[in-house]
């Protein structure tokens, strides 16, 4: 929950609510972005962000999207926050 | 030097323990009269457990675990309200799944779900708008939990709750700051702390320079790291330096991430949606001044204090806490866990007494996972003053 995970943004979701589906280690989620919309949202688009909770914190790069990825599946910190998803997913339908 | 072999870049990591040793020599420092440094962050308590940072830096470094971890500073009276609302019929209570072993004093959120409380686990607060818009008819209230990392996450989806008019959408506010806990710590006369390493995470959002009182009006020296060991070897050595050199700065090894300012849109937020509570308990701390955050007025249709009538303050606050149990010296960094009478007896991760046995980024949970039953060597050692 403390912890970011880097995700990249694949496509511009519902830009009046500035959301957007990101690619988190192989998981799609839909995710906010409005603290890293500066310029116009489409320029998001391929670009990688640290992910907080459903939300695009910050930008970063390739490098250190692989980095940061790779030191939180070494803290077993990555496999946690995908599985928060897929309890975030089931609570939706009610069966968690 | 049994995980240099897993380091990313073993050779850059040897370096800079051949670096850090250097300068522990060079300040003097030893096992009898180490430096005692704090990691604030329950993300780097967790990191240096696991890569073993403690056991291949020199005897001359004390690490301090720090009070990080907001699942091991939440109150234990807080979960007993975070009960009572999931137990309300019309509730939908929703919470990060982190929060759900927290013992209460009568029971855990976990608990109270096994005996049929309709409790959700959510990755995001957004899981929680969107139950709100599925669910008209009940009342969905996220627990919201956290430093600043999640501050800004719970506040947009507040903003965004009050733009749909989402009457039946509500947080359980117990988001609480970082510098706060510092300050507190640096004015506890016991406490022997001679440098701090940075929260990373935290600080993309607020900054480095809510920071600058700690090197300013207490002389220490703070480096904020990442979480790659590098970065924390890296930054550790940033503080040894200054330490060496008489200075204190507020120095950013994570500059990659972290601007000075922080995240704009992040701050505007927190800003727009929430004010200080005059004084906010922490587990193991007690009662701190201006350290927890509280919905503003404007926003209180969204605030699940007010709606439900809970407030903060209403019922006795201090609950007892299970006898036998250190969790508040430990947070102090005045014993290690394994100095506490409970750890691995009465105390697992399985069954957890004590909050610092619920998170991996909990010091106890992270001596258990990476040392076991025994613990560690010299780790029975308490760390009181060396002076
Ligand atoms: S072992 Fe358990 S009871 Fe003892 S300090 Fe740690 S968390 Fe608290």
């Amino acid at each position: 929950m403390c912890l970011g995970i880097p995700g990249q943004i694949v496509e511009i979701t519902d830009a009046d609510r500035l959301m957007a589906m990101a690619d988190i280690s192989g998981v799609r989620r839909e995710v906010n972005v409005s603290c890293i919309a500066e310029g116009p949202l489409q320029d998001l688009v391929g670009s990688y962000a640290l992910i907080h909770v459903g939300f695009a914190m910050a930008r970063i790069d390739e490098d250190e999207a692989a980095k940061t990825l790779e030191a939180l599946r070494g803290l077993g910190e990555a496999q946690e926050t995908l599985e928060a998803m897929e309890d975030g997913a089931r609570a939706l339908e009610g069966t968690s | 030097m049994r995980y240099i072999e897993e380091f990313r870049d073993p050779k850059a990591a040897k370096a800079l323990l051949a670096a850090i040793e250097t300068v522990v020599g060079e300040i003097g420092a030893t096992a009898d009269k180490p430096v005692h440094i704090m990691e604030i962050c329950g993300g780097h308590t967790h990191a240096i457990f696991r890569y073993g940072l403690d056991r291949l830096t020199p005897p001359g470094i004390e690490f301090i675990h720090g009070p990080g971890c907001p699942v091991c500073v939440l109150p234990m009276s807080r979960v007993d309200e975070c009960v009572k609302l999931a137990e309300r019929p019309e509730v939908i209570f929703t919470t990060f799944g982190d929060a759900m072993r927290v013992p209460g004093s009568r029971k855990s959120l976990m608990q109270a779900k096994a005996e049929g409380a309709d409790i959700r686990m959510v990755y995001s607060p957004l899981d929680a708008l969107e139950l709100a818009r599925r669910n008209p008819d009940r009342e969905i209230v996220f627990f919201g939990l956290g430093f600043e990392t999640t501050t800004p996450s719970t506040a947009l989806s507040i903003q965004q709750a009050a733009r749909e008019g989402l009457a039946n959408f509500s947080v359980f506010c117990n988001h609480i700051t970082v510098p706060p806990p510092i300050k507190a710590l640096l004015d506890d006369p016991h406490m022997v702390l001679d440098g701090f390493v940075g929260p990373g995470h935290v600080s993309m959002v607020i900054g480095t320079t809510p920071y600058d009182f700690i090197a300013r009006d207490y002389g220490k020296p703070i480096a904020v790291a990442g979480f790659e060991p590098l970065d924390l070897l890296q930054s550790v050595l940033m503080v040894l330096e200054q330490i060496r050199d008489g200075r204190a700065e507020v120095e950013n090894q994570y500059s990659r991430v972290v601007p000075r300012e922080g995240n704009a849109v992040s701050l505007a937020a927190i800003e727009d949606v929430y004010e200080k509570r005059p004084s906010f308990e922490w587990r193991g701390l007690g009662e701190i001044d201006e350290s927890g955050l509280r919905i503003r007025a404007k926003y209180k249709a969204f605030d699940a204090e007010e709606k439900f009538g809970i407030g903060y303050g209403a019922e006795k606050r201090v609950v007892e806490e299970v006898e036998g149990c250190a969790c508040g010296e430990v947070m102090t960094g005045r014993i290690k866990p394994t100095g506490c009478p409970q750890y691995g007896k009465g105390c697992t991760p399985e069954m957890p007494l004590g909050a610092l046995m619920v998170s991996s980024e909990g010091a106890c949970a992270a001596y258990w996972q990476y040392g076991g039953l025994r613990g560690f060597d010299q780790s029975d050692v308490p760390v009181e003053a060396a002076e």
